[in-house]
């Protein structure tokens, strides 16, 4: 499984033709506490760039875009029920949605995590 | 102290009291606590004697209340101070400074309050014949006139209730003169910069239209060529913000008013931050299709309180005859308003009606004394003053705080948070600590173009001390959070009758409902 992350700061691991879809550690640091989460439905079909999930804390809301296009198989129906459980481990349980790939070459371009830790430290 | 927390946001850490202050009552001094209404209730006690009321399954059809409905007993004097104390606590613009940037908090002068107050405008009923509000109508007709000069516009829709609402009745009539052009199927997408208030979205999507955000250039500005990049045969139209909430003038306005129109698109602007440009640049002039004026920010008539606004749109030639119902029209009887589609004349083809009944009366008023009590000139003036303002306070704390873009601001001012770098104070932080110090905080985290925004906007009503006052104050506490007291900061406020609230619980679990407590009955 490999993990790829997007300048709009969202995270996708890909295993095989199926990804999962989450916000970094620094989106959520920018964000501030998470009060409302909104999740796509299962079957929602999704280009790269796409607004597919909304985020809101006390300070901004805020959009989470399809990082690459494919189709929506899976919201996580618990970050949406309590949205401080992306605050606990955003990377893991806290994840978004999961999708399918239909070009997986869309992948190619992104950030590993080395590049987008770097890419991170110059926005600072 | 009594336990008031019920239905309220509790406090996250330290008690809602001040270290050392705390008393038996739980208020401070003649700073009360104040519990809420509900909380007050004394079963049986009323501010007035009324006779039994007999009991009749016969009156509204047999609808028969089947448990109490719940209202507090007070007597009248518990009632009057409670809402009196409910006032004291209050802070608007009567109190104090209240820099909110994009807001225009100005002073609402009593001239106008007294004339709202006039029994021939104050107790006038919309219904009545128009025969017997012939004055009130001219009033209105007057300000429509005094609106389209200072923009240039030919046309104005009165009726909308405030800005988005204003904003609303734009879109709607650019998305009537599509209908009419029949390119609906088409033209559906509005382009929207970072640096537009955030209404400006939300209202494309509401009128069905897809939103494509055009980013901000490093000069705070529209990115022309990006705009430019995204026009085409399936755009509606442009929501531009000018001044934009960044405080800055879109110097290439004009430009951009082309391109729109060259694509077949109309061009929106928000009129939100007139403030900064009343008697210096028309609208009209600029290119512009439609454009809301708050009369409640730039014609000083109650605001911020949540009181009544109204957000008079203007429309160009091409817009005009979309405008909705009701509108104003002179004939042999006199004035009379157009209160129906089907009545509208010759050419005219109003998408509709958006409110109840004609805009807000009591706004008008204030804004039509403000207008003529000022005089073209003291127009010029205020918008100069205010942008004169606004610069003084990017002048005295440039130096301390940060300046994101250079150059001259208009009416408000936006800092960042880079002076706060590495002190481990943030922008929230920083607002809090200035409440303590007897300043509303400015508008905190908009715009979202640069990071931590602090947008202020201090208006024409300010003092040159009052201002003094407030410049000194933020760089008092600027040298403080670079010399690392973060605590001092985290810890603010301290001197107000509650801590700092827990906004994250506040907003994930909102309790909206006062529910008595259960051991009442115990």
């Amino acid at each position: 499984m490999s993990v790829k992350y997007t300048q709009d700061h969202e995270w996708i691991a890909v295993a095989g033709d199926t990804a999962t879809v989450g916000i970094t550690d620094y989106a959520l640091a920018q964000l501030g506490d998470l009060v409302f989460v909104e999740v796509p439905e299962a079957g929602r079909t999704l280009s790269k760039g796409d607004e597919a999930a909304v985020v809101e804390s006390v300070k901004a809301a805020s959009e989470v875009y399809a990082p690459v296009s494919g189709e929506v198989t899976e919201g996580n129906s618990a970050i949406a029920d309590d949205p401080s459980t992306v605050s606990g481990d955003p990377a893991g349980s806290g994840w978004f949605f999961k999708m399918t790939l239909s070009d997986p070459s869309e992948l190619d371009a992104m950030m590993d995590a080395d590049a987008y830790k770097a890419y991170v430290d110059g926005l600072d | 102290m009594t336990d008031f927390s019920q239905g309220r946001t509790n406090v996250p850490m330290g008690g809602s009291q001040a270290p050392g202050a705390q008393t038996v009552s739980g208020s401070r001094g003649l700073e009360f606590a104040e519990p809420l209404i509900f909380e007050m209730h004394h079963e049986g006690r009323t501010g007035v004697d009324l006779p039994d009321v007999p009991v009749s399954d016969a009156r509204l059809n047999g609808m028969r209340r089947q448990g109490p409905v719940g209202l507090p007993g007070l007597s009248e004097p518990q009632v009057v101070r409670h809402y009196t104390r409910l006032s004291q606590k209050n802070y608007g613009i009567d109190s104090g400074f209240y820099p909110l940037g994009s807001c225009t908090m100005k002073h609402n002068p009593r001239l106008g309050e007294k004339a709202a107050r006039m029994a021939g405008l104050g107790d006038l009923h919309p219904l009545q014949p128009f025969s017997t509000v012939q004055g009130a109508l001219e009033l209105v007709d007057t300000l429509a006139h005094w609106i389209k000069t200072l923009c240039g516009m030919p046309a104005v829709a009165m009726s909308p209730a405030a800005g988005a609402h204003g904003e609303l009745c734009g879109m709607m009539a650019i998305k009537a003169a599509i209908e009419d052009r029949g390119e609906a199927a088409t033209r559906t997408r509005v382009l929207v910069p970072d640096s537009a208030h955030g209404t400006n979205p939300a209202t494309a999507a509401a009128c069905g239209f897809s939103v494509d955000s055009i980013p901000a250039n490093d000069r705070g500005r529209v990115d022309v060529a990006a705009l430019k990049a995204k026009l085409g045969p399936d755009v509606a139209g442009v929501m531009l913000t000018n001044p934009n909430t960044c405080g800055l003038f879109e110097t290439e306005i004009l430009d951009i008013a082309d391109a729109v129109h060259a694509a077949g698109g109309y061009f929106y602007c928000d009129g939100a931050n007139f403030n900064a440009i009343v008697g210096r640049v028309r609208p009209g002039d600029l290119g512009i299709d439609c454009m809301h004026l708050n009369l409640h920010k730039t014609f000083a008539t109650p605001h911020g309180g949540g009181g009544p606004g109204a957000g008079p749109t203007v429309l160009s030639d091409a817009l005009a005859p979309y405008a909705p119902v009701p509108y104003i029209v002179h004939d042999a009887k006199g004035l009379r308003l157009v209160e129906r589609q089907a009545d509208a004349g010759e050419g005219e083809k109003p998408f509709g009606r958006i409110k109840g009944f004609h805009g807000q009366m009591g706004v008008f008023i204030r804004a039509l004394v403000y207008m003529m009590s000022h005089g073209a000139e003291g127009l010029l003036q205020s918008s100069t003053d205010a942008v004169l303002n606004a610069n003084y306070l990017r002048a005295r704390l440039g130096d301390v705080m940060s300046v994101p873009f250079d150059g001259i601001c208009m009416h408000e001012v936006l800092f960042d948070d880079a002076f706060l770098h590495d002190t481990g104070v943030t922008t929230l932080d920083f607002a809090k600590a200035m409440i303590d110090e007897g300043f509303h905080p400015m508008t905190m985290y908009f715009p979202l173009v640069v990071h931590g925004a602090l947008l202020m906007e201090p208006t024409e009503s300010e003092s040159k001390e009052t201002l003094d006052g407030y410049v000194a104050t933020l760089r008092a506490l600027t040298e403080r959070a670079k010399a690392g007291d973060v605590q001092f900061f985290k810890d603010a406020p301290r001197l107000t009758p509650r801590r700092r609230l827990d906004e994250t619980t506040a907003a994930r679990k909102p309790v909206l409902r006062w529910t008595p407590p259960v051991e009442d009955n115990a």
